[in-house]
């Protein structure tokens, strides 16, 4: 803010008063201090872990329509890398066949890759860092190193994770929530394995959590710009606020089970093994008296809140977009502020709802299953406030429109499923079968990652000074639309017949026999739809991938510094943003969404533009 | 590029940047040490009965370690305040008995550790339980500090010599209780047990039992953070003193923001004492 006064420059290099030289391509682009440059590396990184993990999937995904059968082309390659204990022949002795434990693997490292190392990293350490600054007024973030080290902690934390494929016995494969004891015994020992590999990893990506959490936070405490009271900040940057409390409180309580599980892994403790476990058929040499109850408990107190850390920052894009989109004021601001507020509070009581079936007692059930009822209720809150939001608008349906607009009803699929699944009666049922997979990739995938892709298409061009390509991007948002369904319709349909998940070969060793009950010819034929959907949706990210690289050079270049014609402040500066942000001292003098003012001259009011009624000099005009 | 706040305080928060940063983090911290009390709560009141060990650490060297603990709480204050006053050889003599004491926890710590892993328990095939520290001069073989718990014994013929008690057995309830409650140890004599005796064996290490595990990972957490406060405030003390001179503010905030964080490592020492060493 006061910094920004001293560059006077639209230029990409301008800088701050105290350092005129140009710094070299190491310090600008790999040891950066900026937000935006840090909110980038994250960005491309988690993008390529967000393909990778879809990768591991399809390689699954094709174990399970053809089981048995060796992979095209990718087995081979498979084999080359991982050896024989994991990639084995087929009768006709075509290399390429996955192996079980490396199915276990993928299952394990998609779900921890995808949750820890793609969508939480993009969706608050990309746009988190790029926009929040920038949508408060800020000159960077409080704590700029600390911003650099938060980013190199979650580098680390993923070289980590990819480097314990290539250790003897392959990567964690007891699943991304990695219950004991299943996860000490998998390793058959107290020595150094996939699952060491894993929780020294979350060691490092939980850090990286927790040093972006207090930054995020005490940023937007400290670095509002002024006039930018509380209720005049963008719904984006409260999405942020309640994500990085989230992020800050239910991490540390990982961090303890995963230092109690090292320890019970390497040190030969019993923290999550109970008195007299046997494993293949041998009493386990360990003191016991250790509750696998507990590491449930500890994972989920950070897992349903991390749910929610998956969706906030989706919903703040979304609602950013569909203003702008709309060119009218959000319905319901304070109600998304409140709503967005009574979902941090409750998302930390309502973790035990993954656990109906462990045991734990009724009297905890009902107390679990009430607090999850409740929790739905400002979710539903929130969605409906951007339904209404869209009621009379005049629209433009540009690509991060489309992607915005098909946020809404997938997430409502995705959130109306898991009712069902908070019932404790009905998730009886339902639990661990393809029902849930469908539910919570309802949520995050055509829900969240939708939402991640609005932002891109949305943000792009302040980032990079042009507009991707809006055909393509159409083309991206259509297929993408119809193949994310066509994966995860059937997987309901698959889950209410009782297919579980985790299963190797597809459910086959389950089908029904003549005259028996289990699983039909039809839910198992349906992993053959999925796949080739699977492998349709793979196709259809091709023109983004084309799109984004393409564009960084050839795209349509932007001929203001505001092309959606937005009244939030990161649309105020220079574009790209020079490092200190803004080349003026900004001051806000109305709430984030004054568009179609009665009026005013043009559609949309900034948020800097002083307001003629009130007096420029007092901060805090009111304004209903 | 400056960023705004970093030494004086906004005007609508009071707080300036690293104070609003530190309390979130001792906030995210509390986080990390309420799941391990918790975890302790969990296991204590799942363990079998009369399976929960008492008074199996040293309450007058605990007690010594929380007067130390506090007393450098104190000395964190005064320097800080001292600061405030101009006085900075005042400060310079209340941080280095912070760091003194901080080294002094640290030793008594490593005292009452290494005592642990000297400690061991004997499962004799003949079910007696013998309990107590190894002399290790005295016997003829090496006893390992750490897991596998395995002795190599060529000829047959090893001794180890342990001062302590000897039970008939854990089924026998008064023998059990003489085991799990330090108070009621009988007292020491010297016991031999031939090697071929031995059924089983452990030290007082983490996989001891689920008492020994957590009481590990609880103080290990802890004296890490120990070491890291004290870290930082020798860094501030020594090596970064110069900031002083140049910008006093923002020397004094370094010392209010590392002080903070000692008071807190301070705070769950209060808990760790009457938690692990009197219930």
């Amino acid at each position: 803010m006061q910094a920004s006064t001293h560059t006077d420059s639209h230029s990409h290099d301008a800088h701050g008063g105290h350092d005129h030289h140009e710094p070299g391509f190491w310090q600008k682009y790999i040891f950066s201090t900026d937000h935006k440059v840090i909110g980038i590396q994250y960005g491309i990184t988690s993008l390529m872990f967000l393909f990778f993990g879809f990768l591991l999937m399809l390689c699954m995904r094709w174990q399970m329509a053809n089981p048995g059968q060796p992979i095209p082309v990718v087995g081979s390659w498979l084999h080359a890398i991982l050896g024989d204990e994991m990639v084995a022949k087929d009768a006709q002795g075509r290399v390429g066949v996955m192996m079980p434990d490396l199915y276990n693997s993928f299952g394990a490292m998609h779900g921890t890759i995808m949750v820890f190392l793609a969508i939480v990293p993009l969706a608050f350490g990309a746009f988190g860092n790029f926009v929040t600054p920038l949508q408060i007024g800020a000159c960077d973030m409080t704590f700029p190193r600390i911003n650099m080290v938060s980013y190199q902690c979650y580098f680390l934390g993923g070289v980590l994770m990819l480097a314990s494929f290539f250790i003897p016995g392959g990567a964690a494969k007891s699943g991304w929530t990695s219950y004991s004891p299943l996860a000490t015994v998998a390793g058959g020992g107290h020595h150094p394995d996939g699952q060491t590999f894993w929780l020294i990893g979350m060691v490092a990506l939980i850090t990286s959590s927790l040093l972006g959490a207090v930054n995020f936070i005490t940023t937007i405490i400290q670095l509002r710009a002024k006039g930018l009271t509380w209720m005049r900040m963008p719904f984006f940057v409260w999405a942020q606020f309640v994500t990085g409390f989230l992020l800050l409180l239910a991490f540390p309580p990982l961090e303890a089970a995963g230092v109690l599980q090292l320890a019970d892994n390497m040190l030969g403790t019993s923290f999550f093994l109970p008195t007299g476990l046997v494993v293949s058929g041998q009493p386990m040499h360990v003191s016991g008296g250790g509750s696998p109850l507990l590491w449930q408990h500890l994972f989920w107190f950070l897992g349903h809140p991390e749910v929610y850390v998956l969706i906030l920052p989706g919903m703040g894009i979304v609602t950013e977009i569909i203003a702008n989109n709309t060119r009218k004021p959000i319905w319901g601001y304070r109600s998304l502020v409140y709503a967005i507020m009574g979902i941090g509070f409750l998302s930390f009581i309502v973790w035990a709802h993954h656990m109906y079936l462990t045991g734990m007692g009724t009297k905890i059930s009902t107390f679990f299953q009430t607090t999850t009822m409740m929790i739905s209720i400002p979710s539903v809150i929130i969605l409906t406030a951007l339904f209404i939001s869209l009621w009379g608008g005049s629209m433009r349906f540009n690509t991060p429109m489309l992607f915005a607009l098909a946020f809404l009803p997938m997430f409502g699929v995705g959130g109306l499923t898991g009712l069902p699944l908070g019932f404790n009666a009905s998730d009886i049922f339902l639990h661990d079968t393809y029902y849930v997979i469908a539910h919570f990739h309802y949520v995050v995938a055509p829900g969240t990652i939708f939402a991640l892709f609005a932002g891109i298409y949305y943000w792009y061009p302040k980032a990079t000074g042009r507009m991707m390509n809006e055909f393509w991007g159409r083309v991206h948002f259509g297929l993408s639309f119809i193949f994310m369904n066509l994966v995860f319709m059937p997987m309901f349909i698959q889950g209410m017949e009782g297919m579980s998940r985790r299963m190797y070969d597809g459910g086959a060793s389950y089908a029904a026999a003549a005259g028996s009950t289990g699983l039909g010819a039809f839910v198992i034929g349906l992993n053959k739809n999925i796949t080739y959907a699977a492998f349709g949706l793979g196709l259809a990210q091709i023109p983004f991938i084309i799109n984004f690289f393409w564009s960084i050079t050839k795209g349509k270049k932007v001929t203001s510094d505001n092309p959606w014609h937005a009244t939030t402040l990161e649309w105020q500066t220079p574009t790209p943003p020079p490092h200190g942000n803004f080349d003026k001292e900004i001051e806000v003098f109305r709430g984030p969404y004054e568009y179609s003012v009665p009026g005013a001259p043009t559609d949309y009011t900034t948020q800097n533009e002083p307001d003629k009624q009130a007096p420029l000099t007092h901060g805090n005009p009111v304004r209903s | 590029m400056e960023i705004p706040y970093a030494v004086k305080p906004r005007p609508d928060t009071g707080l300036y940047n690293a104070k609003v940063g530190i309390w979130l983090f001792l906030a995210s911290e509390v986080m990390l040490f309420g799941a391990l009390f918790s975890s302790y709560i969990l296991l204590r009141v799942n363990a079998e009965p009369g399976t929960w060990p008492h008074h199996w650490l040293n309450i007058p060297l605990g007690t010594c370690n929380t007067i130390v603990l506090i007393g450098s709480s104190i000395t964190v204050v005064l320097s800080w305040a001292s600061l405030k006053m101009g006085d900075f050889a005042k400060y310079r003599k209340f941080q280095a008995i912070t760091i003194l004491c901080a080294m002094a926890f640290m030793g008594i710590k490593s005292y009452e550790y290494n005592d642990k892993f000297q400690h061991y328990e004997f499962a004799l095939k003949n079910g007696n339980v013998v309990d107590g520290h190894v002399d290790r001069e005295k016997s003829t073989v090496k006893v390992p500090f750490w897991t596998p718990f395995k002795i190599t014994d060529e000829s047959g013929k090893g001794i180890i010599v342990v001062h302590g008690h000897k039970i008939e057995s854990k089924d026998n309830a008064e023998g059990h209780a003489e085991l799990m409650d330090g108070n009621k140890h009988p007292a020491h004599t010297e016991i031999e047990i031939a090697v071929s005796d031995i059924k089983d064996f452990s030290n007082y290490g983490p996989w001891h039992n689920t008492y020994t595990a957590i009481y590990f990972v609880l103080t290990g957490l802890h004296a890490l953070h120990v070491f890291g406060g004290a870290l930082v405030i020798f860094v501030v003390w020594g090596p970064l003193a110069g900031v002083w001179k140049k910008d006093p503010e923002r020397y004094t905030n370094r010392v209010e923001v590392s002080g903070l964080f000692w008071h807190f490592v301070d705070l769950v020492w209060i808990f760790l004492f009457p938690v692990l060493y009197l219930l």
